[in-house]
């Protein structure tokens, strides 16, 4: 079991965002994540993810426990995540935003650089070399030298994700990553996130498009007003009828 | 004893010009999360501009006083035109808008500097007729009351405007949320002028007491308030107007208390910025604020 | 030869002076390129100006220890007062390093040892034009090989997106306060070289308005890459001898002038001048904006 969380709570004043949520990951495959507008997945992505620490609960990383611990700690033991409404480095170029994105695993000393030794100027052309990778993994090798401002909605979400795999996660966290985007995108992301499972990566997958999910989750895990619904495979989740009283809005009598 | 009175009655005089001051600060930054360094070069015009109008233009003081109070109101619209809404969309417009304020502030400065020279300069002897009243050792003017009568009618005057009237209900809107208050039907453009020309206005204001009650005025006279209603409007939590009233009679309480205790006027302002920084540290609301703030 | 004598006679303290801003310049552009918005600048360079020139003149240090000490503590202070205002966002970062600065220069005020408003008399004459100019051309240098090291990285990732950056990795608390306290480490030595330029040094020289010129050196020059802040500082500083030069003499025009060059660079140039002459050929422009709408 690569993540554990349990009966992780976390209130914003007086709203209680997550409520005893419970969720296992297993090692490699994907894991999807669903649940109606303001379930809380975004906040308990934030709690995984270091960005907000959450009231009560515990967090289990490969049995090593990580709640509270400051985002730098979490991306340190391999977690990455994208966000939701889209986080990247608008002014630097694409090549410059993955770049930045290999901050765990580059080693970028100052002193051969102030000297301009030659050893600096071989280590970061090999890291070019691998930054170039990452974009042509998500497929925007073209935009290399494009600022990140303008790019394409799609394109930024796969810069996004290729910021993220720059530093070569075990876990990665995809908040709504075709969110807005057309049949074509969709399905290129849907690619993307199978040959990334394949390579052994984990990957815990929010997403409102139910097809991409159904189509590409081995697990999933359903929340609703801060709560676990369920967790089932594709084919439990759906037709669970808790859950599609949730995604029909009658759930008054559960809530 | 009665020293200790006279101080904080002197205290809370220029404790009201102070809280004038920071009102119409406070009010901006409320509406558009911008701090407007230009506030005070707005201050400097009003007292001088009111000087000038008694002095060359032989206006009486309460002719000079609204005239040059609706002028610093459009000095106000000036500044949202020039250096602000061309900003509004821009993804830093906190930052470029605090740096084209401080530029609007030298523009201002300038200006004041270039109308009316850079001598200290006072309202004429005649300008308003005083009153001393004592009482054992307290001596109250018939000026310093009618200083705080003037900017605690402002204050209330503004607080009731907010709080009743369409406009003000619309500026509060656009503070809570600027694109819920479009999608309401407020003009939202034209609110933020209205915001800028009531804080200017105010400003003014302030600036033509602040000259009465020093009796002096120069085109640099804004540099020190400046600092002071920013540590006015963070005590009383950036936004909020009763902060900022309360903000500003504490700070006059605080300047006169320090001076009366250590006996020098070289520490006056040293209480009130190690406050104002250790706020910071521990509660940057502010001890009014409330704003909330939410990340990713 | 003698034309050059010629010139420094007439120039000598500018060309020294224009150096010394550069170097504070750059000093808050080590801030401003970790995205943090500092007005305490001025009061490094004072505790470092000070520092160095009481060792000197009091303790009979030789002139590059005491440059070194005064620079030093600077940097300590600045990592023990960055730890907790770090924290801080925006405006109130601003406010609190303005309110250290307030805090530094009421406490030069008020102390003997730094000689109070009267400043610190007598300091040897010591610092040398050339001096300057070497510290500026290693600082400068070391700036400009700290872009693509691991530091450069990580300022320009935090500048960018805080919360971002700190999800990929990045230890945010620690690279902010290591771009403040290398700041303020530079700001020290630059007050140091300062103080043994002119025989004395006085609180005025480190004020508020000081703190803001520095930003506006940043502004205009850009803070998108390193010689931008010299770029402003000379241009700002120089600007008023050749205003003279050309017969402007009057104040306030000059100091409208100023003014106006910052708003026309806010508004129209948000990276400064120096994006008016770098990488015109980059594809900034290269995609059509439909491209852009596409898929949203
Ligand atoms: N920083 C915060 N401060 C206050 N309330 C918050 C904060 N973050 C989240 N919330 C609240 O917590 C609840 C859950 O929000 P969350 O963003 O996690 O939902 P979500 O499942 O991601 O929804 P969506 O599908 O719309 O993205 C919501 O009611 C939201 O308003
Ligand atoms: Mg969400």
């Amino acid at each position: 079991m690569l993540l554990q969380v349990r009966d992780v709570t976390r209130t914003f004043g007086g709203v209680k965002a997550l409520d005893g949520v419970c969720l296992e990951v297993e090692k490699g495959g994907v894991h999807g994540l669903i649940g109606p507008n303001g379930a809380g997945k975004t906040t308990l992505i934030n709690i995984l993810s270091g960005i907000t620490a959450p009231s009560s609960g515990e967090v289990l990383l490969d049995g090593q426990a990580v709640h509270g611990l400051p985002a730098h700690r979490l991306a340190a033991m391999g977690v990455a995540r994208t966000f939701q409404n889209i986080r990247i480095f608008p002014a630097m170029t694409c090549l410059e935003n993955v770049m930045a994105g290999q901050h765990m695993v580059a080693s970028r000393p100052f002193f051969p650089r102030l000297f301009c030794l030659p050893s600096a100027r071989r280590r970061e052309k090999d890291q070019r070399i691998e930054a170039l990778a990452c974009l042509r993994r998500v497929g925007i090798e073209a935009r290399a030298d494009f600022p990140a401002k303008a790019l394409s909605y799609g394109e930024r979400r796969r810069l996004e994700i290729a910021r993220a795999l720059a530093s070569r996660p075990r876990l990665l966290l995809l908040d709504e990553p075709v969110a807005g985007m057309r049949q074509k995108g969709v399905q290129e992301m849907g690619r993307l996130v199978q040959s990334l499972a394949a390579e052994g990566m984990t990957l815990l997958l929010i997403e409102h498009n139910m097809a991409f999910v159904m189509g590409l989750c081995s697990r999933i895990t359903v929340l609703n007003f801060g709560r676990t619904l369920t967790t089932g495979n594709p084919e439990q989740v759906s037709h669970h009828s808790e859950v599609i009283e949730a995604y029909l809005g009658v759930s008054e009598s559960h809530a | 004893m009665d020293l200790l009175a006279q101080q904080l009655i002197n205290g809370l005089f220029i404790g009201s010009v102070y809280g004038l001051f920071a009102v119409g600060y406070t009010l901006v930054f409320g509406v558009l999360d911008i701090l407007n360094l230009a506030h005070a070069a707005v201050f400097t015009l009003g007292g001088l501009l009111a000087l000038w109008l008694v002095e060359t233009a032989g206006l009486s003081l309460w002719l000079a006083f609204p005239a040059s109070v609706l002028a610093c109101g459009v000095l106000g619209l000036i500044l949202d035109r020039v250096a602000f809404a061309p900003l509004r969309q821009r993804a830093d417009s906190n930052f470029s808008g605090l740096i084209s304020s401080i530029a609007m502030a030298i523009i201002f400065e300038s200006a004041a500097l270039g109308l009316f020279g850079a001598r200290t300069v006072r309202f004429p002897a005649h300008t308003v007729s005083v009153h001393i009243w004592r009482w054992g050792g307290i001596s109250i003017t018939s000026l310093q009351v009618e200083i705080v009568a003037v900017a605690l009618l402002l204050m209330v005057g503004l607080t009731q405007f907010l709080n009743r009237a369409r406009a003000g209900k619309a500026i509060r809107a656009v503070a809570e949320n600027d694109r819920t208050a479009r999608l309401l039907g407020i003009h939202v453009d034209g609110i933020i002028a209205f915001t800028f020309f009531i804080s200017s206005a105010l400003g003014g204001a302030a600036g033509i007491l602040f000259g009465l009650y020093f009796d002096s005025l120069s085109p640099d006279m804004g540099r020190s308030i400046e600092l002071k209603g920013l540590a006015v409007i963070i005590l009383g939590g950036m936004g909020s107007i009763p902060g900022a009233i309360i903000g500003g009679l504490a700070f006059g309480l605080s300047e006169v208390l320090t001076v009366a205790i250590t006996g020098t006027s070289n520490l006056r302002d040293a209480v009130a910025f190690t406050v104002l920084f250790a706020v910071l540290i521990l509660r940057p609301s502010g001890i009014f604020g409330r704003r909330k703030m939410r990340e990713a | 030869m003698e034309a050059l004598g010629q010139f420094f006679a007439i120039y000598g303290s500018l060309v020294n002076f224009i150096g010394i801003n550069a170097l504070l310049a750059l000093s808050l552009y080590l801030t401003l390129a970790a995205g943090q918005l500092s007005l305490g600048s001025a009061a490094f360079a004072a505790i470092g100006g000070y520092t160095a020139g009481i060792l000197t003149m009091k303790c009979g240090f030789p002139f590059l220890l005491s440059v070194a000490i005064g620079s030093i503590l600077s940097g300590l202070v600045g990592l023990v007062i960055g730890l907790p205002v770090l924290r801080l966002r925006g405006v109130f970062l601003a406010i609190a390093t303005l309110s250290f600065g307030e805090v530094v220069r009421i406490i030069v005020l008020n102390l003997d040892i730094t000689g109070g408003a009267q400043g610190l008399v007598g300091i040897p004459n010591l610092t040398k034009t050339w001096g300057i100019y070497l510290t500026l051309a290693l600082a400068g240098y070391s700036i400009a090989r700290l872009r693509r090291s691991r530091a450069g990285w990580c300022f320009e990732s935090i500048r960018e997106d805080e919360t971002a950056a700190a999800a990929m990795g990045i230890n945010t608390t620690y690279y902010k306060t290591l771009a403040f306290t290398l700041g303020a480490l530079l700001a020290g030595l630059a007050g140091g070289l300062y103080a043994h330029l002119n025989y004395i040094i006085t609180p005025r020289e480190f004020g508020f308005s000081v703190a803001v010129d520095l930003l506006i050196y940043n502004i205009v020059g850009g803070v998108r890459c390193w010689y931008g802040p010299m770029l402003g500082a000379f241009l700002l500083t120089a600007l008023p001898e050749i205003l003279r030069g050309t017969g402007v003499a009057a104040g306030p025009v000059r100091m409208a002038a100023n003014g106006l060059i910052l708003l026309l660079v806010i508004l129209f140039l948000p990276n400064g001048l120096v994006s008016v002459f770098t990488r015109p050929g980059r594809p900034q422009a290269g995609l059509p904006p439909a491209a852009v709408a596409e898929e949203v």
